[in-house]
């Protein structure tokens, strides 16, 4: 019955792995560069406005 | 300036020579990133407005503004869009971007700090699995061989990752520790978390025996918290102690060769390059003038509130500011050379110079751990003799739960934190041991002018000489010196609300102004230019105190006299009030009349004072004052200051004295306010107290633990909590010191606001 656990525990090993790789990625793209900014973005009104990687805004508008 | 010529001056941003000052390749996809210092950010809504310039565009990639730094990362296709449109842009939309190079520490720091985070996130997922394992394998009593054998097996590879990865820094400086003959905290560190790595690998291969990698784990992440929490401290000393620089400013009028003038960054300034300085702007670097007369208000350097003359052929340093007329000057000092860069370095200094109570730490320091490689050696060696199989991890134990983190880790932290709390509050530390000092003062000297004054001038007093009335001469005054930026012109014209016209406002720099108003040509000024078109004599004068006087008059003669008097600086007497609270005897060293002191003694309720003094005078009270034991604060700004700043136990200079009182004061206090002191002091005296706590707190930690650990009483994991948990609590107390004082009220650019820049009155 516990042998289960032979496959829980490398699945849990490796989910572990992938969160790790996650953070690492959060770090390089410099999520944890600004930390005062975004609390101030949340107050404004219009994001819809924002540089999404293909010179379009959020609602699709160039 | 117009729109072409500014996109014009941009384009010379797509040069790939230029490019490479500012532009890398991203990591990850190769796209061109620009480090950008971006113009006008005050808030969040700023950060809004300027990405949402950029918005919208064709070719951009990425853009961030990081309202902390007021930097921004530019990423962008440069097969769609050019850099200079996109600047073009940005400059449109009224927040001019130039490029910031990203090779000032800035950039080391983030990269520090990532891969401090980085090592952290690997040693916490570490040690949360591995901790789970290690509670199964501790509880399950009966357990079968087959599944302890796979959790073993399961620790050693969460916890391999920990160890060859997180805790290298660890190995490292315990190497270099070692090369260097001078044993560090990671010396017992590295052997316990390597001991017990590789006798749980072992125990692992060979099926039986105890395994530590939960300890090791968690070993391993608290102390790279509690790293992580004063490497925050030491960055955030830095990036206040960098404001310094920012008093230049950004951008520079640079006469190009066809004689036009072009707006460049000041970084792009060259020796031999000729800028225009118009009136109401900051000269950005230092030069001499070419052509032009103007007065120069160099209270920033020099101290001199009242605006000196400067004409063609004399010096003038960046970072003051023209106030008269424009100036041609020709630059032959930039970046490193410059005044402001030296004073810079003072502050470098302080940095080099170790406090005395860091230096005894790390002398201390190197003993414990000497001591206790020694202690641990000889209770391996007794209980091999009796117990051989508890040895191992008994002796690990003892490695791991004597700490000697108050004392290498807590007091640099605590002077971190410390130094960072005065930096950000405006006062300077350049030199090393200005803190410990501060917690030790008793008395307290104040110069009287510039330092107790704010060295700029009030009207006090006018004085009528002919038919017109004192308000009526007043308002003339006025009027002709509207547009002037001389103390005395905004003394005056603050003096009245009546808002008459000049016309035909002519300057003679250093004397006056002549004018018309109301059909009558006037002159205000020195009493001797003012009296010169009619010829009749200055009317006589009482001037008690030697306060300035400038006078009205046309050509019938001298109109009137005002008075003007130097203000004392608003804080000036809580500041007195809570240095005497603090325990603290104030008192007044002038070279000003004995009338004046009085007059001050009286207003800020300090009783010792002496006026009329020569530097040597005030040397020899100061002689006096230490013969007698005490610990003396002096506080000035001026050259006659300077040997007394030299002499006293610790000193400040107010931001805007003179180099060389700055450069002998062990302190600088920027923003000059003076109510800044008593809370200097408290934090120095608070510094001291956090760090006999965070020593008495080890002392007793150790001589309890250490008994312990060695009767074989303390299990690993227990020690690695109780060693880790002990390195915590010191650093937070140490972090603590960073709430003390009360900080400069000032959002991201609030600096380049509080001085007219060039960007404001760009064309």
């Amino acid at each position: 019955m516990l042998s289960i656990l032979y496959l829980i525990i490398p699945l849990s090993l490796i989910i572990v792995v992938v969160a790790v790789g996650i953070f690492f990625w959060a770090v390089r793209t410099g999520q944890f560069d600004d930390l005062e900014g975004p609390a101030h973005r949340v107050l404004d009104d219009a994001d819809a406005d924002r540089p999404d990687g293909n010179g379009a805004d959020r609602n699709g508008h160039r | 300036m117009s729109a072409r010529a500014v996109a014009e001056r941009l384009t010379v941003y797509d040069h790939p020579e230029i490019q490479r000052d500012f532009v890398v390749p991203r990591d990850g996809d190769g796209h061109p990133e620009a480090a950008l210092l971006i113009e006008g950010i005050h808030c969040g809504g700023c950060v809004r407005r300027c990405e949402q310039a950029l918005a919208g565009v064709a070719g951009v990639i990425d853009f961030q503004i990081n309202l902390a730094t007021r930097r921004a990362r530019l990423v962008w296709d440069p097969a769609v869009v050019r850099l200079s449109t996109l600047l073009e842009r940005l400059s449109e939309a009224g927040y001019p971007a130039w490029p910031y190079d990203p090779r000032r520490q800035e950039l080391g720091y983030r990269r520090e700090r990532n891969r401090a985070l980085q090592r952290l996130a690997v040693a916490g997922f570490g040690m949360m699995q591995v901790m789970m394992f290690a509670v199964a394998l501790y509880t399950g009593t009966d357990m079968d061989e087959d599944m302890r054998r796979f959790l073993r097996w399961m620790s050693l590879i969460m916890a391999t990752p920990v160890v060859l990865y997180s805790a290298r820094p660890f190995f490292a400086n315990a190497w270099s520790g070692l090369r260097n003959r001078q044993p560090g905290m990671d010396l017992p560190v590295s052997i316990a978390i390597g001991g017990a790595y590789l006798a749980s690998v072992r125990a692992t291969l060979a099926g039986s025996g105890e395994v530590y990698f939960d300890s090791v784990a968690m070993f391993t992440f608290l102390l790279l918290l509690g790293r992580f929490l004063e490497m925050g401290a030491r960055h955030r000393a830095a990036a206040a102690g960098e404001d310094l620089t920012r008093m230049l400013p950004a951008l520079a009028l640079r006469f190009d060769v066809g004689g036009d003038v072009q707006q460049v960054p000041v970084a792009e300034l060259r020796r031999g390059d000729r800028v225009l300085v118009r009136p109401g702007e900051s000269i950005p670097a230092d030069g001499v003038i070419e052509s032009g007369i103007s007065a120069i208000d160099e209270s920033l350097i020099t101290g001199e509130s009242l605006p000196c003359t400067r004409r063609s052929g004399e010096r003038v340093i960046g970072g003051t500011l023209n106030s008269e007329s424009p100036l041609t000057v020709v630059i032959d000092r930039v970046g490193p050379d410059t005044m402001l860069a030296a004073m810079n370095r003072l502050l470098s200094r302080a940095q080099l110079e170790k406090p005395r109570l860091a230096r005894l730490a790390d002398r201390v320091a190197g003993w414990f751990v000497a001591a206790l490689l020694l202690v641990a050696t000889g209770v391996y060696l007794w209980w091999v003799q009796h117990a051989s199989a508890d040895a191992f991890w008994i002796t690990l134990s003892v490695l791991v739960v004597t700490c000697p983190c108050a004392l290498s880790l807590a007091t640099p932290t605590a002077l971190t934190a410390a130094t960072g709390a005065l930096t950000r509050a405006g006062l300077l530390v350049t030199r090393g041991h200005a803190l410990e000092t501060l917690a030790r003062v008793d008395h307290v000297i104040f110069d009287k002018t510039g330092t107790l004054t704010r060295g700029r001038l009030q009207l006090s007093e006018i004085h009528s000489c002919g038919e017109l009335s004192s308000k009526r001469c007043l308002a003339i005054a006025a009027a002709l010196e509207q547009q002037s930026e001389h103390p005395i012109a905004r003394a005056l014209v603050a003096g009245t609300d009546e808002r008459l016209t000049a016309d035909d406002l002519r300057a003679t720099p250093g004397f006056g102004l002549e004018g018309m108003v109301e059909g009558r040509c006037y002159r205000v000024g020195s009493p001797a230019y003012v009296a010169e078109p009619s010829g009749k004599a200055i009317p006589e004068f009482e001037n008690p105190g030697g306060t300035s006087v400038a006078a009205l008059g046309d050509e019938s003669g001298v109109l009137a006299l005002f008075h003007l008097t130097d203000t004392l600086r608003e804080e000036a007497r809580t500041a007195v009030a809570e240095l005497r609270q603090l325990g603290c005897t104030v008192e007044i060293l002038s070279g000003d009349s004995p009338a004046a002191v009085a007059r001050m003694a009286d207003e800020l309720d300090i009783e010792q004072w002496h006026g009329g003094l020569t530097p040597n005078g005030k040397l020899a009270r100061l002689a006096e004052l230490q013969a007698r034991g005490r610990v003396v604060l002096m506080v000035g700004d001026g050259v006659n200051d300077s040997p007394v700043l030299a002499r006293a136990q610790v000193s400040v200079a107010m931001g805007g004295g003179t180099e060389l009182a700055r450069s002998h004061a062990d302190l600088v206090l920027l923003g000059e306010r003076l109510d800044r002191l008593p809370s200097a002091l408290r934090l120095g005296r608070r510094t001291l107290t956090v760090i006999r706590q965070n020593l008495g707190w080890a002392l007793g930690y150790n001589i309890v633990a250490l008994p312990l650990a060695a009767g074989g009483l303390i299990a690993p994991w227990m020690a690695a909590i109780g060693m880790s948990a002990s390195s915590l609590i010191v650093v937070l107390n140490a972090l603590r010191l960073s709430r003390v004082m009360p900080s400069r009220r000032r959002a991201a650019g609030s600096t380049t606001a509080d001085r007219k820049t060039l960007t404001e009155t760009a064309a």
